[in-house]
Order: C-alpha cells, then structure tokens, then sequence
C-alpha cells in the first residue's frame, strides 16, 4: 500500500474508494472521504434512497454511551458519536434533540446495583450529563412512569434524531464536494485478483474498480465480504417491532424511557419522536433463518408492546393513538461488537460490520475512526483536505417549524410556501418539490425527507397530492410510481 | 405582509357542512368567509360520483358533485367569500383570531364567530395493527377512490375490502365496474356497518361475499402487496385459529371508520366521549361562546344531507351571535341511556329546535327511542348501527327538559 | 310467499315486505310511491341509476362523471359500461349535458354530473 500511494501521489492521480452501503454508517463516512483531495469516492446503495434500510427503521436515539463495556468499539464511538452531532446539527442541518434518557428500575438492591454500574460504566466511557434519580426528582423528568419505578439513571446527553436524515443530508453534502452516488443498483458480485479487491460488480451491470473498498453493508455485509473473499463474523438478523403513536400521546412522554437492561438488549422503550409522535419499542426477535426482507410484523410481537409500554407508562396503549406498526432488522454478531477493521488477506478491503445499537449514534465516531485508525494510520494514506470544499448544505425550510411572520414573507416571493400539502404536519409544496429536486423519486423518499404523511392520517389526504407533484416534476407518470422497493408500484393504469 | 381581515362569520372546512354554514351564515346578511384546503370546495362529495345525496336538503335525488355543485353556486350568488388552498395554522378561540396560509398569502382573520366544519378522516391502516409485511397497494377506500374518480388511476387488479362502512361498499361496486375483480368484503363486526342499501346495490347486484365477524390477519407481499390472510373472529374480536383463509389480491382497500378531525383547532374545546367529536348543543355551539361545529367533526353522520341541514343551523346561529342578537347560556345536558352509542347534541339550548340523531349500539330488530322527560316514544323496526335515527322536536315540545333539567336518551328491545 | 326487500331507491333504505296474494304482490314498509315501484320493478325487472365516468379531453380534470338520468335494467349495466368506456368527449363539459342519448333504448341518457373547464394547451 505504501508503494502504491507514492505511485498514485507521482502521477497525481486519485485513490478510488468505494463505499458499498448507503446506510448512515456509509453515508457519513462517504462525506468525510469527499472532503479530500486525493480521494475519488463513490457510494452504492441498493434501496432508492439513502438511509432507507436498517437506518430507517431503528429507535432513532442518540443513546447517552453507559451501557457498554469500556473496552468495545460499542463504548468507545457511542460516547464520542454522541457528542458529534452537534457538528452534524450545523453541517447537515440535522434534527436533533438532547430529551435526555431515563433508566428506571423497581429499586430493590439488585436494580440498585444494575443502575450504580450503568452509572460507573458511563464515567469510564466518557458519558456526560448523568445523574442517578430517585423519588420527586424522577417524577420530575417523567410525571406519567409508573409509580413501580422509584429509582432510576438519567442521562441529560441522551436524546432523538431522524436518522434518515444524517443519510440523505450526508449523501447531499458529499455530492457537493464531488463524491458519487448511486441509488438503485446493488453490489451483486466482486473480482479479487493477487489478494486485492479490484472491482465490484453491480446488478445494473455496470463495474466499478477501486483502489479501496469499504463495506458498510448492513444486514448484507456478510454476502458482500464473500463476492471478495473476506471472512467476516456470521451475521445474525434480530427484528424489532415498533407502534408509531398519535402526537396526542406526547403528553405523557418527555425524553427517552428505558427498562433495566438485559441480555436481549436494552428492552421495550418509549420515547417521543422527532416530528412529535411516540414511538413503543422495540421487540427483540431474532430470526430463524437469513432473511433481510423480513420486515413483518407480529401479533404477538405487537401484543407485547403494548403489554410493556402500559407497564412503563400505565394506559398509553389503552387510547386510540396507534397510527403505524412496523419492524426493523439490525445485524447482530455471535462478538457483539462492532467490526471496524482492514481485512488481514484482502489488504484493501475495510469492514465495517455488525453496527447495531448504539450504530445510530456512534456513526460519526465509526467514520471518524476508519479515516484516522485505518485509512491514516493501517494503510498510512496521507489524506490531504480540499482547499475549498462546501461545509454545510443549506439551511432547509420547514414551514411547521417558522413563526407565522416569517411564512407570510415567505409566501411574498413564493407562493408554494403558502400552499400546505400535509396538514397533519403542515408541509408545503415547496418543501415537497425541493425534497423531488434533491432527488427523491418514492413516496417514502418525500416521506422521509419532508414528514409528509407521517401523521395521524398517514397519508390518506396527501398521497396522491405527494404522487402528482413527484411525477409532474420528473415526468414519471403516475402508474409507475413506487412506494419505496422496486416492486412497491403504486397504481396500475388509467381507469380510461 | 399578513393581511388582516374583519368578518362577521368564518367557516373552517367547505364540505357540505361547511358550505351549508356559510350560505346560512350569507343569508342572515353576514359577511362570511370559508376557507377550503383544496382549490375547489366541495370535500368528499367531489368524488362520491355515486347518487344518493339531497333528497332531505335538496329534495332531490343528486350524485356528490352534483350537490357541490349546487351548494357552490348558491354560495356565489351569496357573495360567500372563499379562500381555498388554505390551511389553518393557528385557532385563537376565545378572541375569534384564525391564522391562515394559502398560496395567496397570509391572513389573520377576526371574526365575531367561528364556525368549524373540519370533517373527519379515514382510520388508517396503520391504527389497525395487522400483522405482516408493508407493502404498497393498502389504501383507504377514500383515497382510492379520489385516484380512481378524479385522477383517472386504477390502484390494481384484484381487490379485498376490510371494513364494510359505506365508502367501502361504494368503492367495492366501483372496482367492479372498471374491470377490476373484488374477491370479498369482510367486516369485523357481526352486522355491516354501511347502509343496508349499499349493501343490495353495491355487494348483492354484484355477487360479491360480505364476510361478517371476519377480520385481515396478515399482509403478504415485499414490494407490493400479493396475499392477505383472513380469519373469522369471535365475540372479543379475536382471530379463531384455524379458519384462515388466503387470497391473492394485489389491494386491500379500508373502510375502517372515520375519525372527527378534532385535533390542532383548541384543546379548550370539549369533545363527547362516545362520539369522539366536538360536543354542541342543538344550535351547534361548542362549549366556547360563538365558537359552532357542524358535520363530522361532532360525530359521523350516516348522511351528508344531515350534515348540511346541521351545518345551516350552525350558521344561521353563527350569523346571528356575531350580531350580537343571540346570548342564552342556558344548556341542559342530553345523557346517552342504554343501547345508544352516538348521540346528538351533547347540550340543549333554547335557541333552536332540537334535532336529534342517534345510532343504536346493536341491530334490534323492534326497538323504541324513549325520550324519557318529555313522554316520547319512537318505535323503530329493523334498526341497525349504521343507521342513524333522527327525531325531531319543536320548542313547545322542548320546554319539559328546562323543568326536568336535561334530557335522558334511550333505546329499548321489544320482542 | 313472504319476501323482504331492501329498498335503495333513497339512503333510507326502506325494508319493504311483499306478500304474494294469488298474483297480486301486497306491498308494505314503503315510506314513499318510489318504494312501491322498485319492488315491482325488483320482482320483475330489476332496475338501478349507474353512474361512472367519462374520458374528457382537454379538461382541467380527466374524467367527468356522469349518471344515467333514471334507473336502467341491471343486467345490461356491464354492457353498457363496455360503451361508456370507449366514450370521450371533448371540454368544456356543462353540468346535466348529455353524454350518451337514449343510452338503455328505453329514453334514459347519460348526464354529465360535474362542469369540466377547457385548458387551453
């Protein structure tokens, strides 16, 4: 590696990097790596927008970093992730709220205990904003838990994002500063020659050689090691269901709720969400065979939630607040920790596997940590900053977010800011046709990208407003719309 | 620059109800402004291109355009100033401020009354918890129904309905009609929940199965949707194992119930319980002096022609607060009794006649409404959820709840 | 022969009883005449008011929807659906135009149900 960065650094020529996996994990990094001048960077990302797999369907928490082990890659970029996004706020105008996170137990001496180590873990990872709560003060932070809880770990640092939204924004950004990115088209196969990665071959056909390869796969990271004849840790699918509440539920939820942690994970939460619902989950199933489009939901699964979220805060389930159930799968590992490392065979090649929570938060940290340990210091490639790059993406309008005043000005110079689309979240044409323009071609691409047709109606009155819109600015017609997945189409044809 | 405006009467919503209100409003000689999200008004009725509409409001037999139509023009002719594509930000409901955006601009409106006619949605599919994939092709049966009679899209080619409230039963005679096959409706509840009229024209002339006591128990399908699986349910409305059975259907199409679109106006405002929407008294006003709603929004009506003859009540009383004509806080209160699930109005006044409307909570094959103060009694046969019954009663008659101090609403099983 | 029938001449939805008396059908539970005619209708020759829509061209919406200006037979109703889709017309479309006269032989037509507006392209 040493010979051939010299030899690329003489002739002036860049190093190609692709990143297989436009998750946040992917995403993130590919930002980064198109900040440098010696870097070509490309990313691939199967589904039709980025963010749109594991990332999409996750508790969408910046986890506050106590509850793993000192010594894991968990630990160590949960802690540091977390403090991140703050950058990430200003660079890719991403939502975030610090609602601070609350442990709660019964406060038996065991449970005692459990939170003391929860709280001792945190110091040595670095966590900050933790303060063990009891009595008055835990009714404080939140007024609706259930008066078994008497003792419990609050961390302020902890909060929620839209993580979707660091993937899109991030894929936009690295765009500006000449990364590629293609949406759609999946790695289906790899040529390894001599012990190095040479190309990647995708579904559309087309190849792609790289000097670098870094796989940040997901669900699939175990079959894109095998098209380049890595051996990576069998990955293992876990699924988590989830109930989307009304924003009437609100009310009773402050910040994110968890239950003392077990073996299975970090247990049934409750937590608001970013655009004002609440969100009950996850389950914690893990499935019987490789299925990574197993994204069904369960009576029983969604039976148990409702169970566990009453136990946290008593009659949240017994309203009519439900408006969406869904699952989500993460990448679980027999290790348990993440996998960040440059293949011992396969010189070229970096994975960048088994991201499971705290994945969401840590991403910053992850890409931070395979450009200065791998990149810079493994592969000792002297990354060199573009002199000039674009620093943030600009700042985006979203008229539920303004003061009246402001709208009204808005209105003045362009009448699209005046016309509401979603009225559950209020979102106007204008941030619908920017998210079209910024290259969503799915309803859920402009769902994602704007919360239209997240609220309570889920899209019963803005859908076809959403789909005539998409199609009258890109010319597809309405029959061939998707709704996200390539088969997902919309409609069938002309009624005459 | 926001604009101010003055008016006597504002109207929320430009369905039938709000339309209603609006002429009514217009023709006590106030200066009445309605604003409508959509560019045009009308609502629902745009694309219910089925008959059945007018015949108590109009008395005449009209489709759902038809009676838009007409509204409108009256309307027009009435100098009923309309903003559409608006979209209300902000309800200050004690001093009548609305803040609307629309294309146009921006607008405070001050008003002497307020009358919210904001309709209700469609229960999505979302809030019904079925198992299984999320895959496309699930649409409610209200916009599937805008994509097939207003934007000229079919949403596939073979169809199970869920749900049996009237859209539902409409939509499944539409799909027939344009060549689509529709394999089933299945309802949840042991009787149907649209008009037994609906039932005959739009399943029965059709040959298509209404599958009562039966449920959705799965959706099948990656992209789009592929199977559903249906089971047959037991009194608690739980699935019976074992009696699952799939089709292969490409939509499933919901007709799950409509909710009051209640929300994002005023938490100050009290809503009925049962009926989960606005609670008013007989001449439609909230618990919020000059503040009226109408239609939907207080409880879903079985017919759009009450909803208009409610709205009109709503603005005719709108008209006259806003003069400063109209100011008893008198109110009794009407008590749901057994068998009764909505009931209309949650308060009597003495401003209006009283119109009362009513579903049953069961099928009852002979049953009486008692009007227990007031010695009233009225029979009914055959009667079903899905039907509403409505009495009506003049003032004179009214004048024993001032005595009695409210009215008790019951409905009793004959053999 | 004691038969119910459900009338859907009007959202009422009168549950009319017929009773055969010899030939001649006794005929109760109808609230109005129309009632009394559906029934006789429905025992002989079952009629229903079909409405749809029409392929408009230059119109500011696609479709116009149309109705039949009084019940025609039920069972021609999928053939006539097989004429109506092959019909356009041309915008603008008025409020209770004809779209297809005489479209059952026995003088009912078609009517267009809403206004369709002409966009100039």
């Amino acid at each position: 590696m040493h010979f051939l960065h010299g030899f690329l650094l003489f002739l002036e020529v860049k190093m190609k990097i692709l990143v297989i996996g436009g998750g946040i994990v992917g995403s993130l990094l590919t930002k980064e790596l198109s900040k440098y001048e010696n870097i070509d960077v490309t990313l691939v990302e199967a589904n039709y927008d980025l963010g749109a797999g594991v990332t999409k369907a996750n508790s969408a928490i910046l986890h506050g970093g106590y509850d793993d082990e000192p010594s894991t890659l968990r630990a160590k970029l949960c802690a540091r992730g977390n403090k991140m996004y703050d950058d990430l706020v200003d660079e890719l105008g991403v939502p975030v709220q610090r609602t601070g996170s609350l442990v709660v137990s019964e406060g038996n001496d065991g449970d005692k205990k459990k939170i003391i180590e929860l709280y001792k873990r945190g110091i040595a990872n670095g966590v900050s904003g933790m303060k063990i709560v009891e009595g008055e003060e835990l009714r404080k932070i939140e007024p609706y838990l259930s008066p078994v809880f008497k003792y419990g770990l609050y961390c302020s640092s902890a909060g929620i994002t839209e993580p979707w939204i660091v993937a899109i924004n991030s894929g936009r950004l690295a765009e500006s500063n000449g990364a590629e990115i293609m949406l759609g088209d999946r790695v289906v196969g790899g040529l390894v020659r001599n012990k190095r990665a040479v190309s990647a071959v995708l579904n559309s056909g087309k190849k792609i050689q790289a000097d670098i390869f870094i796989n940040c796969a997901g669900l699939y990271y175990e079959e894109i090691a095998k098209y380049f004849d890595v051996e990576v840790e069998k990955v293992l699918l876990r699924k988590g269901e989830y109930l989307l509440l009304d924003k009437a539920a609100k009310q009773f939820v402050n910040g994110v709720i968890f239950p003392l942690p077990t073996k299975m994970g970090k247990g049934k939460l409750i937590l608001p969400t970013i655009d004002g619902g609440v969100f009950l989950g996850p389950t914690s199933e893990d499935l019987k065979s490789f299925d990574p489009e197993d994204l069904a939901t369960t009576r029983n699964g969604l039976e148990e939630i409702l169970k566990s979220s009453d136990e946290l805060v008593p009659g949240i389930s017994k309203f009519n607040w439900i408006i969406k159930s869904f699952a989500g799968l993460r990448p679980e590992t027999e290790g348990k920790d993440f996998i960040i490392k440059r293949d011992e065979e396969i010189s070229n090649f970096i994975t960048v596997g088994g991201i499971r929570s705290p994945g969401l938060t840590a991403a910053p940290a992850i890409s931070e940590y395979v450009i200065n340990e791998i990149l810079n210091g493994q592969m000792n490639i002297k990354l060199i900053k573009k002199e000039k790059i674009v620093e943030r993406i600009p700042a985006k309008i979203r008229v539920r977010e303004e003061s009246f005043e402001r709208i009204s000005e808005l209105i003045e110079k362009d009448e699209l800011y005046g016309r509401i689309i979603c009225q559950c979240n209020q979102v106007s044409e204008r941030e619908i046709v920017d998210a079209v323009h910024s290259g969503a071609r799915t309803i859920e691409s402009v769902k994602l990208r704007t919360r239209a047709g997240f609220g309570r109606c889920q899209g019963g009155f803005c859908t076809w407003k959403v789909a005539k819109i998409i199609s009258r600015e890109t010319g597809i017609e309405l029959e061939e719309l998707i709704m996200n997945n390539e088969n997902s189409y919309l409609l069938e044809g002309k009624v005459r | 620059m926001m604009k101010g405006i003055n008016t006597d009467v504002l109207v929320i919503g430009g369905g039938a109800g709000g339309m209603a209100a609006a002429l009514s409003a217009a023709r006590e000689k106030s200066d009445v402004i309605l604003l409508e999200r959509e560019n045009s008004t009308g609502g629902v009725l745009n694309q219910c291109i089925h008959n059945g509409f007018g015949l108590h409001f109009y008395k005449e037999e009209l489709t759902g355009p038809e009676f838009a139509d007409k509204l409108f023009n009256e309307m027009t002719l009435d100098r009923v100033n309309i903003i559409s594509e608006s979209y209300v930000s902000e309800v200050d409901v004690e001093n009548k401020t609305v803040r609307v955006l629309s294309p146009d601009g921006a607008y405070e409106i001050y008003a002497k009354a307020i009358v919210i006619a904001t309709g209700a949605r469609e229960r999505p599919f979302g809030a019904l918890m079925i198992p299984g994939d999320r895959p496309s092709g699930i649409y409610t049966a209200g916009l599937a129904q805008r994509f097939v009679n207003l934007e000229n899209r079919l949403p596939g080619k073979r169809a199970l309905i869920l749900g049996s409230g009237d859209i539902g039963l409409i939509m499944a005679r539409r799909l027939v009609l344009e060549g689509m096959k529709v394999e089933a409706v299945v309802e949840r509840m042991p009787f149907p929940g649209g008009l037994l009229r609906n039932i005959v024209q739009c399943l029965e002339d059709y040959n298509i199965p209404l599958y009562l006591s039966h449920t959705v128990t799965k959706t099948v399908g990656r992209g789009r949707l592929e199977k559903v699986e249906v089971s047959e349910v037991d009194e608690n409305y739980n699935p019976i194992p074992g009696t699952e059975k799939i089709y292969d259907v490409d939509t499933l199409i919901l007709s799950a119930g409509l909710i009051p679109q209640v929300e994002d106006i005023s938490d100050s405002l009290q809503l009925d319980r049962v009926n989960k929407g606005y609670a008013v008294s007989n001449s439609c006003e909230t618990n919020i002096d000059g503040i009226y709603a109408a239609g939907n929004n207080v409880a879903v009506f079985d017919l759009v022609d009450y909803v208009a003859a409610e709205g009109w009540v709503a603005g005719r009383h709108a008209a006259l607060k806003s003069k400063g004509g109209e100011n008893n806080t008198e109110k009794y209160p009407v008590i749901r009794g057994k068998n009764v699930s909505i009931l209309v109005p949650s308060y009597i006044d003495f401003n209006e006649s009283l119109r009362l409307y009513l579903r049953i909570s069961k099928p009852i094959e002979h049953g009486r409404v008692i009007l227990k103060e007031l010695n009233i009694e009225k029979k009914f046969v055959d009667g079903v959820p899905s039907e509403m019954i409505q009495m009506v009663l003049n003032k004179k008659k009214m004048e024993l709840i001032r005595e009695k101090g409210g009215l008790f609403v019951e409905v009793v099983e004959d053999e | 022969m004691n038969r119910k029938i459900t009338c859907v001449m009007c959202p009422v939805g009168c549950r009319i009883t017929v009773e055969m008396n010899g030939d001649e059908p006794v005929i109760s539970g109808n609230r109005c005449t129309r009632g009394r005619q559906y029934v006789i209708d429905e025992l002989i020759k079952p009629k229903r008011v079909l409405t749809t829509s029409v392929k408009v061209e230059d119109g500011d919406l696609p479709l116009v929807s149309v109705k039949t200006s009084g019940p025609i037979e039920k069972k021609i109703i999928m053939d006539k659906m097989k004429e109506i889709k092959k019909k356009t017309v041309g915008a603008p479309v008025k409020i209770g135009e004809i779209i297809i006269e005489n479209i059952d032989g026995n003088g009912v037509d078609l009517l267009a149900t809403r206004k369709v507006k002409k966009i100039h392209k």
